[in-house]
């Protein structure tokens, strides 16, 4: 059978079907992911229990939602800046990296440090980590005009080693029997929880503020005018008289503060002190809450939550039902297939006749 | 130092490059054609789990590879059918691509790790390897086919205009491309390692990845790098061997760095990243406009 497919582009803009398709392609990710399920020889029920609800049905599993979106949210917020402006810093691990690098170090520096500076100190210097490592990238597109996502999707790498080296080599935790870590930050350098006993910490409000800004600054400046201009054509705003370069850098520090925050956070909160691994993934996962998110910084702080479950929903999958935490992944990965499908039809009618 | 080691040394990089000149060379095609696909390493990994356990399972080599070519056909066709159908962001579905090939693989292979398989004979794959740079490098620059797919790539709208198929040759690039990969991911799982653990293609996918600009989009610089590239790894394992000073991140972060220094020395020229870099690179096709 044979279908003939006519495409029309969409001269009236549906916003309807723009806030929807996230929704319609997560239906479609619940779908295919129950599928998997049973081919997996799993009950789909049940296993979709285990992985989407039972991870929180308690104040414990709330609480590490909220550990796992903070970062998430923060890093998509920030990169909401260089998206919207066309341009792709796919970089955030690496500047989370850098964030955790730099913050981190300030706590270890002053490892016998009681002073209620020690934390803003950490927190300034992560962000500042996290923004120095994305105008890297920024430089060298403004002055060599090279490609910015390979520029910073190698710079993850060059950063990844550079966590390495420190945590084997310098700042190797003398009483750590020789692990590839270091000493843990003292109590000041800790990042306040919001319960006790939980681990949710106060990176929630963070995000909350940064979206509330990321908001204003979309909706009522004229940075925000001008990051949406020349997203929709770079032509209009080159006319308009803007400079293109000064928002290339800083839609990149913005992002890359933003991803350096969220790194030191991580640190500084639910890790406590730097090793290897301190990031599962995050900032490239944060690129798919950012587009999920539709760029909007409230369809970000939802999207965060929606993907910080299948983190959880991961763990416990691999708990109880012995399949690997990976299973996450692919969850994110169809999520994104979807949405980005589903966006078609933002752009497209399509007739079969 | 001896004779034997030396060679020792060579053979290592031999059988360690490979993979990075598979999924190198396939890439280098996609990304003539004008498509960038930051898939490789989601390919390489469910290329790797597929020729395993279809090794497991059946105990036939041929099966084994076949299945796993038919897997990097199946997710590059997916990817293909995305970016070139439904015109998505070649650099969010790359990536989405890689995530979910990560978790596949690892859910697929969760029954298999550690389950002990005879290897095949890398060697025949390191033939296969260099012969492949000798006829990619053949196809593009002599053959009018390889003139198609590098005018798709230049300037997709005039390929259009002289009537070829922009979409049918992105696909068949972006498949060729997928397969490479499979195939990259089969040696390590069949050949290199040979066994089966999660996330084993260890970031060669991003090498790969990083390799093809490095090379400036040319095949035999391309193998050259890729060598390069291998060689730095081993010889960082050996000098921490023999006792040499120098962090060994230094060594992993090499090519990386290398790969920027090029990017920048090409790009900072007009001229030179015409001459490099194909101009249609993750611009999508909107052939309704």
């Amino acid at each position: 059978m044979v279908f003939l497919i006519r495409l029309q582009l969409r001269e009236d803009y549906s916003n309807l079907i723009f806030y929807l398709s996230p929704l319609v392609a997560v239906a479609l990710t619940l779908f295919f992911g129950s599928f998997i399920f049973f081919i997996l020889d799993l009950s789909p029920i049940e296993s979709f229990k285990i992985f989407f609800i039972s991870p929180i049905s308690n104040t414990y599993g709330i609480s590490e939602l909220f550990v796992k979106a903070t970062p998430l949210a923060i890093i998509a917020l920030g990169l909401s800046y260089c998206f919207k402006n066309n341009i792709y810093n796919i970089g955030a691990e690496g500047q989370l990296t850098m964030g955790a690098i730099f913050g981190g170090g300030i706590g270890l520096l002053f490892n016998d440090s009681t002073s209620v500076f020690l934390l803003p100190l950490m927190i300034f210097f992560g962000a500042i980590g996290g923004a120095f490592w994305a105008t890297i990238p920024a430089i060298l597109k403004t002055k060599f005009n090279t490609n910015e996502i390979l520029t910073s999707l190698m710079l993850t790498y060059v950063a990844l080693f550079i966590l390495d080296y420190f945590v084997v080599g310098p700042w190797k935790d003398p009483a750590g029997y020789g692990l590839p870590k270091s000493m843990p930050f003292p109590d000041a350098g800790r990042l306040p929880v919001l319960i006790d006993g939980l681990r949710v910490h106060i990176g929630v409000y963070f995000a909350l503020i940064i979206c509330l800004i990321t908001y204003i600054i979309y909706s009522k400046t004229l940075f925000g005018f001008k990051l949406k201009v020349t997203g929709f054509s770079s032509k209009a705003s080159q006319y308009a008289g803007f400079k293109y370069k000064n928002l290339i850098f800083y839609t990149f520090i913005i992002s890359g503060a933003c991803a350096g925050l969220a790194g030191l956070f991580e640190v500084s909160g639910p890790i406590g002190l730097l090793y290897r691994d301190i990031s599962p993934n995050y900032g490239f996962t944060a690129i798919i809450v950012a587009f999920l998110g539709r760029l909007n910084p409230f369809g970000i702080i939802l999207s965060s939550l929606l993907i910080a479950l299948t983190y959880l929903g991961a763990e416990d999958a691999q708990l109880f039902l012995k399949i690997p935490s990976a299973v996450g992944f692919v969850f994110q990965g169809l999520v994104l297939f979807f949405l980005l499908g589903t966006d078609f039809l933002n752009k497209y009618k399509v007739f079969i006749k | 130092m001896n004779i034997d080691l030396v060679i020792g040394i060579l053979n290592i990089v031999l059988i360690s490059t490979t993979p990075l000149v598979f999924a190198g060379i396939g890439e280098l095609v996609t990304e003539k054609s004008g498509v960038l696909n930051l898939g490789l390493e989601g390919l390489m990994l469910v290329g790797a789990v597929t020729g395993f356990i279809t090794l497991v399972l059946t105990g036939n080599y041929f099966y084994s590879l076949f299945l796993s070519i038919i897997s990097g056909v199946i997710l590059s066709g997916l990817f293909a059918f995305l970016v070139l159908n439904l015109m998505t962001n070649q650099i969010a579905t790359g990536l989405a691509l890689t995530i979910f090939g990560i978790g596949l693989s690892a859910m697929l292979g969760k029954k298999f790790g550690g389950t002990p398989i005879d290897g095949l004979n890398p060697y025949y794959f390191i033939v296969i390897s260099f012969l492949l740079v000798f006829f990619v490098a053949y196809f593009l620059s002599k053959t009018k086919t390889g003139l198609i797919v590098r005018a798709v790539g230049e300037n997709h709208n005039s390929a259009y205009a002289l009537g070829y198929n922009v979409i049918k040759t992105r696909y068949l690039t972006i498949i060729f491309g997928g397969v490479m990969s499979s195939l990259a991911g089969y040696y390590i799982s069949i050949c290199y390692a040979p066994m089966w653990q999660e996330g084993m293609t260890a970031g060669r996918g991003w090498i790969a990845l990083a390799l093809v600009v490095f090379a400036t989009w040319k095949p035999w610089r391309l193998l050259v790098g890729a060598y390069i590239f291998g060689g730095v790894a081993i010889m960082q394992m050996n000098l921490q061997a023999i006792g040499v000073k120098l962090p060994g991140q230094f060594f992993n972060m090499m090519p990386y760095l290398a790969t920027i220094i090029v990017l920048v020395f090409i790009s900072s020229n007009k001229l030179r990243l015409k001459l490099s870099a194909p101009s249609s690179l993750n611009i999508p096709f909107e052939k309704n406009q």
